[in-house]
């Protein structure tokens, strides 16, 4: 881990929704170009973690720090973060009627360059930025002129947040169990996306309740949260030891080490 | 972010008032004040006579209580009928418009020096009870098109006033469409003659300045046979704590192919926060396909007004004719609005299309109230109608009455509503994108109301899209 330099450092996060205590204090580090995944069981937090760090008004944080490329990241607005570079892939995306999704994204691609202090982009120069980065992914545009999100299926929505991502290129991309609900010809391809947009600056946070996306993505740490708590981190091969024994076995004994 | 219903409002932007020396009649109606109305329009007698049988039926009419909205008693004694700046009598040109009056215009956006002309549009300024300027009467004029204002046609054009005014909102019609037709000052007066596509976009800009008065305009349209013509209405007031009336009445006549474009932006002043001030809008505007294949259709975007009471249908007598109406209705802070359309269906193969989108915040009260008629001897007419509501907050309201009547069997009838929410999580995607809140609930009102934007002419559906943002700034947080 000193090989490279902190990108993201969460330090004893406590995190409430509607008065019920989630998160009870999780600590976390990663360094730029790193993949870590978060595992766990269903309720033990992890997508409150995701909203947490991406500024979700509906979670207030009762205590801890998280530093996000030397700055405070929970004094951030949810656009500043995004403008600095944090993106979540959500579980849910929402469908905005009657603006197409090239629209949008031109849109947000503009506030993110505009906090680099670059020039906004006409529909035109968005155009071949996309194509280019369509290109890379190896997808077509036939989601571009549709609405965003509506009357897309389950796997569309995911690819759709894929290819933003791609778009708007983040430093921490925050990937909300982008699995569920897809089947495995579509696991494959976000995986793949996902692979293809890797590199030394930006890190992941892979959020899953499963290990099968880690068999596509090959992630540098493991952590499992149950309970609000992180109770083990590892390499690749604790996945494999989660998918083998189950959950069950840290919530007994893991507590311990 | 501190929910839903948070941001401050951005105040009313058109609030002025203009500084003028006005002519201002004594508050109060009776037949002496309508002979003075028409005395200074100089009217020929049948005016007069027509104004008066309208204000005798008006007497024995009562206010309409059945719209879904609450407002004291209207005074209509303490009411002025006429106000008018003071200028020179008769203006030989543009030039020597009151430069007062110029400059309200332009600050309004609307420039009526024919130097800096609006590309492509003709613009008829209404300040309180007269036209001040008519621009691009005589470039019109060459394609034999008649742009002016109603009281100059009533004179001029005697032979047409007579017969359309009141052919399609009878003088009885309803009760402020007979105030209207007693005591109307100005409006506009267009006629397109027979295979005429009118050159130039039209325009009449209402401003209500003087207070304590009612702005009571007519508006007459009439598409001769195989014509097209596009209008545009745009309207605004001062801030004030009283309420204003505006009663106004439209009437427009399509003939055999003829087609007319109506598209009103309206901004009315809505009124402050707690509901103080802010006109009342209470409006007759109804369209008829008189001839085969003709095509009226009404485009909308309400965003002022305290109160809105109206509309604009279309009676679809002419075979094979089409009535559209396409509405964007915004009730914020305390407004309320009780609007949509009648499609009367008399010809064969008629159709009409009903697009409306009503956006509720703060805690505005919004109405749709729509009326589809088949008629017996509507033979294969169709209907598409789509309601939809978007609620901003959680202490505003929508509401929908769509009234059904079919008489004929062979009618086919559709009709889709949606009632949407502006959720956090809505505008918490898009900020997470970098987006800010304000731009996030733009974006997503303005997809909303998509299908009725892409209806307007291109400038003004920009400054729909503006006026839009303008009055939604503030009711997301």
């Amino acid at each position: 881990m000193a090989k490279t330099k902190a990108l993201l450092e969460v330090k004893g996060l406590r995190v409430a929704v509607a008065g019920n205590e989630i998160l009870k204090g999780v600590d976390l580090a990663m360094g730029e170009g790193e993949v870590h995944a978060i595992m766990g069981p269903n309720g033990s937090g992890k997508s409150t973690l995701a909203q947490v760090l991406a500024g979700h008004p509906a979670y207030a944080v009762l205590a801890g720090t998280v530093r996000y490329d030397g700055k405070d990241l929970l004094e951030l607005d949810p656009e500043e973060r995004a403008r600095a570079g944090v993106f979540l892939a959500f579980q849910y995306p929402v469908e905005i009627r009657g603006i197409t999704n090239s629209y949008f994204l031109r849109a947000a691609l503009n506030a993110v360059r505009k906090n680099r202090g670059q020039p906004e982009l006409d529909p035109i120069d968005f155009l071949q930025v996309l194509e280019e980065k369509l290109k890379a992914i190896g997808w077509d545009d036939s989601m571009m002129n549709r609405p965003v999100n509506e009357g897309f299926s389950g796997g569309e929505k995911k690819r759709n947040e894929i290819l933003q991502l791609a778009v708007l290129e983040p430093r921490l991309a925050i990937l909300d169990e982008t699995d569920s609900g897809l089947d495995i010809d579509a696991l494959k391809t976000v995986a793949e996306a996902v692979n293809q947009l890797r590199n030394a600056e930006r890190s992941f946070l892979i959020v899953t309740h499963y290990q099968r996306l880690l068999n596509y993505i090959k992630p540098d740490m493991v952590h499992v949260l149950a309970d609000g708590r992180m109770v083990r981190s590892g390499g690749p091969e604790l996945a494999l030891e989660l998918e083998a024994r189950g959950y069950d076995w840290l919530r007994d004994g893991a507590m311990v080490s | 972010m501190t929910g839903i219903e948070a941001h401050v409002q951005q105040p009313y932007k058109y609030g002025f008032v203009t500084d003028i020396e006005s002519e201002v009649v004594p508050p109060g109606l009776n037949e002496d004040v309508i002979r003075l109305i028409s005395a200074k329009k100089q009217e020929p007698a049948w005016m007069l006579e027509w104004r008066l049988k309208a204000y005798r039926n008006w007497l024995k009419m009562s206010e309409p209580h059945w719209p879904n909205v609450k407002y004291g008693p209207i005074d209509y004694q303490a009411i002025s009928y006429y106000a008018a700046p003071k200028q020179r009598p008769k203006l030989e040109s543009l030039d020597q418009v009151d430069p007062k009056l110029v400059q309200t215009f332009e600050k309004l956006g609307i420039p009526i020096e024919e130097q800096k002309r609006l590309s492509g549009v003709a613009v008829d300024a209404v300040f309180d009870s007269v036209s001040v300027a008519t621009t691009f009467q005589a470039e019109l004029a060459k394609y034999g098109v008649i742009f002016m204002p109603i009281s100059q046609a009533v004179r001029e054009h005697a032979d047409l006033v007579q017969k359309y005014l009141g052919s399609v909102v009878p003088h009885n019609d309803n009760f402020f469409a007979a105030l209207n037709s007693a005591v109307f000052t100005d409006g506009s007066f267009v006629y397109v003659p027979k295979g005429v596509r009118c050159p130039l976009e039209l325009s009449t800009y209402f401003r209500i300045n003087a207070s304590a008065t009612g702005q009571f305009e007519r508006t007459l349209i009439i598409a001769d046979e195989g014509s097209y013509v596009s209008y545009l209405e745009g309207c605004s007031a001062p801030m004030r704590d009283e309420n204003q009336l505006h009663a106004a009445v439209v009437e427009l006549v399509a003939l055999d192919n003829a087609q007319i474009k109506y598209s009103t932006i309206q901004n009315w002043y809505p009124g402050d926060e707690e509901g103080r001030g802010g006109i009342y809008n209470f409006v007759t505007k109804r369209g008829k396909c008189a001839g085969r294949n003709s095509k009226i259709s009404w485009t909308q975007v309400e965003t002022g007004s305290a109160i809105t009471w109206k509309y604009p249908g279309c009676i679809l007598q002419g075979d094979n004719s089409i009535g559209e109406f396409y509405s964007v209705a915004v009730t914020s802070h305390r407004q309320q609005a009780d609007t949509g359309t009648k499609m009367i269906h008399l010809g064969k193969n008629t159709r009409s299309t009903i697009v409306s989108k009503g956006i509720s915040a703060g805690r505005g009260q919004n109405t749709y109230r729509g009326l589809v008629k088949i008629m017996k001897g509507a033979e294969g007419a169709r209907n598409y109608s789509q309601c939809d509501s978007m609620l901003i907050g959680d202490k505003c309201g929508a509401h929908t009455f769509p009234y059904i009547d079919v008489r004929n069997s062979t009618a086919i009838m559709e009709h889709e509503a949606s009632t949407s929410k502006i959720g956090e999580d809505q505008i918490f995607y898009l900020r997470q994108r970098g987006l800010s809140s304000e731009d996030a609930v733009s974006m997503i009102v303005n997809g909303f109301c998509k299908e009725v934007f892409k209806e307007l002419p291109m400038e003004f559906a920009v400054e729909a899209t503006r006026l839009l943002g303008i009055s939604l700034e503030g009711s997301v947080g």
